[in-house]
């Protein structure tokens, strides 16, 4: 059996969460530049000035975009080639995160949820958030770090509807909570989407569309028809950059599915702020490790 | 939409020039407050150190670093301005605050408080702390340290913004008018969707 250093997940969770607070993925900034080229609105021209503008001085600064330092998500592939000690991972993600916030430093976000301590460590118990699913045939694995800021996962949303209510109620309800949302999760921003499984699983479905690159869409021809009508439909409310007003109001509606329940008709929607923020790693089990989004 | 570079303090007679839809930039003093100083302020009645008059305020809890006597911005954003909402009506009569600046506007009692007293709300571009904080040329001060990340913070700002007008002295409400705005358009979005 190959020896690994597990030192090294705790250093990439370190830097994952720095690189994913200073560094927005190119999808994302290439997305915002043709929203401002798009956008007809003066009042919204300037905001997607200031956005860009904020990005730029993140660079040049190598500081956070903003100041919402979230809750941390990990979001781990195991390759099956490799044995992998997944509860070794578990501590080193949860240290690395620790780590980053006390020694870049940043704000934790983190809190117990009735007595309102924040231990400034962005962690706590059962966080962070852990996602862990399995590659076959590769030696490697891959980590996607997602800090989810507050504004915009407070408007997280889900609704069991019944079949008999159809796509129909199911399409209603994602542009309807777009809506409701208005000004509050810094749009234009991701709006992940959840179709199927069950009540816990099209949560997590949502969540895993926020992490999607902007400009891919799903696979199945169906949803991702779904996913260009939402899009235009979102747009169309005139809600714009930040809600006050102009012509592009999205960055992308992304949409994952799973098998549901024959008498199940769920919906959940997690929408993803205008800084959509993520930072990846490739770790191979020689300790080679590769950075990117 | 119009374009306005304003000094610090405001005059009633400057902020009521602006509307909804201007874009503003300013220098000079800016305060930083969030809940607990305002709690702090209003429910357990402390008179803020300084006065408040002409100054705008925003909502924020910054982080800062204390180097000798001196306090340096590390990283300042904006927080949401919806839950601070009780307490902007007597911020804005009782201590002569001219603009309130935050993220996602306030309710209809500011509105006729900024209305009646000459005060808008300004709405900053929401996480682009790296601006804003670049934007801060120094803290002056920092009252209620005990109070800290939520203290009463003296800012020195240099072309603070863009700010987006977004509540001015004469009832106008551009989230209200946005958010009316796309329920009209509503049933038509729902017919092309296939919803209705």
């Amino acid at each position: 059996m190959s020896i690994f250093n597990y030192a090294i997940i705790e250093e990439t969770a370190k830097e994952l969460y720095i690189r994913a607070l200073c560094d927005l993925p190119p999808d994302v900034r290439s997305a915002l530049k043709k929203a401002y080229e798009r956008e007809t609105k003066p009042t919204a021209k300037e905001v997607f000035k200031a956005m860009l503008k904020a990005v730029d001085i993140a660079d040049q600064k190598k500081t956070l975009v903003c100041q919402d330092t979230g809750l941390p998500i990990y979001m781990v592939k195991l390759g099956s080639a490799f044995h992998w000690d997944g509860s070794e991972i578990k501590e080193r993600l949860s240290v690395g995160a620790r780590r980053a916030t006390q020694e870049f430093p940043f704000r934790g976000s983190s809190t117990h949820p009735v007595t309102r301590v924040n231990p400034q460590t962005s962690v706590g118990k059962n966080l962070p958030v852990l996602y862990i699913d399995f590659i076959k045939d590769v030696e490697y694995m891959e980590i996607l770090m997602i800090p989810k800021g507050s504004g915009s996962e407070n408007m997280s949303t889900m609704k069991m509807f019944i079949p008999a209510d159809g796509v129909k109620a199911v399409k209603k309800f994602i542009l309807d909570t777009f809506i409701a949302s208005g000004a509050n999760p810094c749009p234009p921003g991701i709006i992940g989407v959840g179709i199927g499984g069950t009540a816990d699983l099209v949560m997590r479905l949502a969540k895993e569309a926020i992490a999607r690159p902007v400009g891919q869409r799903n696979e199945d021809p169906e949803i991702a028809k779904m996913e260009a009508e939402l899009e235009e439909a979102i747009n169309a409310t005139g809600i714009g950059p930040m809600g006050l007003g102009g012509d592009i109001s999205t960055l992308g509606v992304h949409i994952e599915m799973a098998y549901t329940h024959i008498t199940q008709n769920p919906v959940a929607v997690n929408t993803q702020c205008w800084p959509a923020r993520r930072a990846r790693a490739r770790i191979y089990p020689d300790g080679r490790i590769e950075y990117g989004y | 939409m119009a374009q306005h570079h304003l000094q610090t303090p405001f005059s009633e007679e400057v902020i009521r020039k602006l509307r909804v839809g201007d874009i503003v930039y300013f220098d000079g003093t800016l305060f930083g407050i969030r809940d607990l100083t305002q709690i702090y302020m209003f429910d357990q009645n402390h008179e803020p150190p300084i006065s408040l008059a002409g100054m705008p305020c925003i909502h924020t809890a910054p982080s800062l670093r204390k180097v000798g006597d001196t306090w340096e911005p590390i990283c300042v954003g904006t927080t949401t301005s919806g839950r601070m909402d009780r307490f902007t009506p007597a911020l804005i009569e009782k201590y002569g605050v001219r603009a309130v600046i935050g993220k996602g506007g306030l309710y209809e009692g500011s509105l006729q408080a900024m209305k009646k007293w000459g005060a808008a709300y300004l709405a900053i571009v929401g996480g682009a702390a790296s601006l804003e904080t670049q934007q801060i040329a120094a803290v002056e001060a920092v009252y209620w340290e005990h109070l800290h990340p939520e203290a009463l913070y003296q800012f020195r700002v240099k072309d603070f913004g863009p700010l987006t007008v977004a509540m001015d002295s004469h009832g106008g409400h551009l989230y209200q008018g946005v958010k009316a705005e796309a329920l009209r358009r509503l049933p038509e979005i729902y017919k092309r969707l296939g919803v209705e």
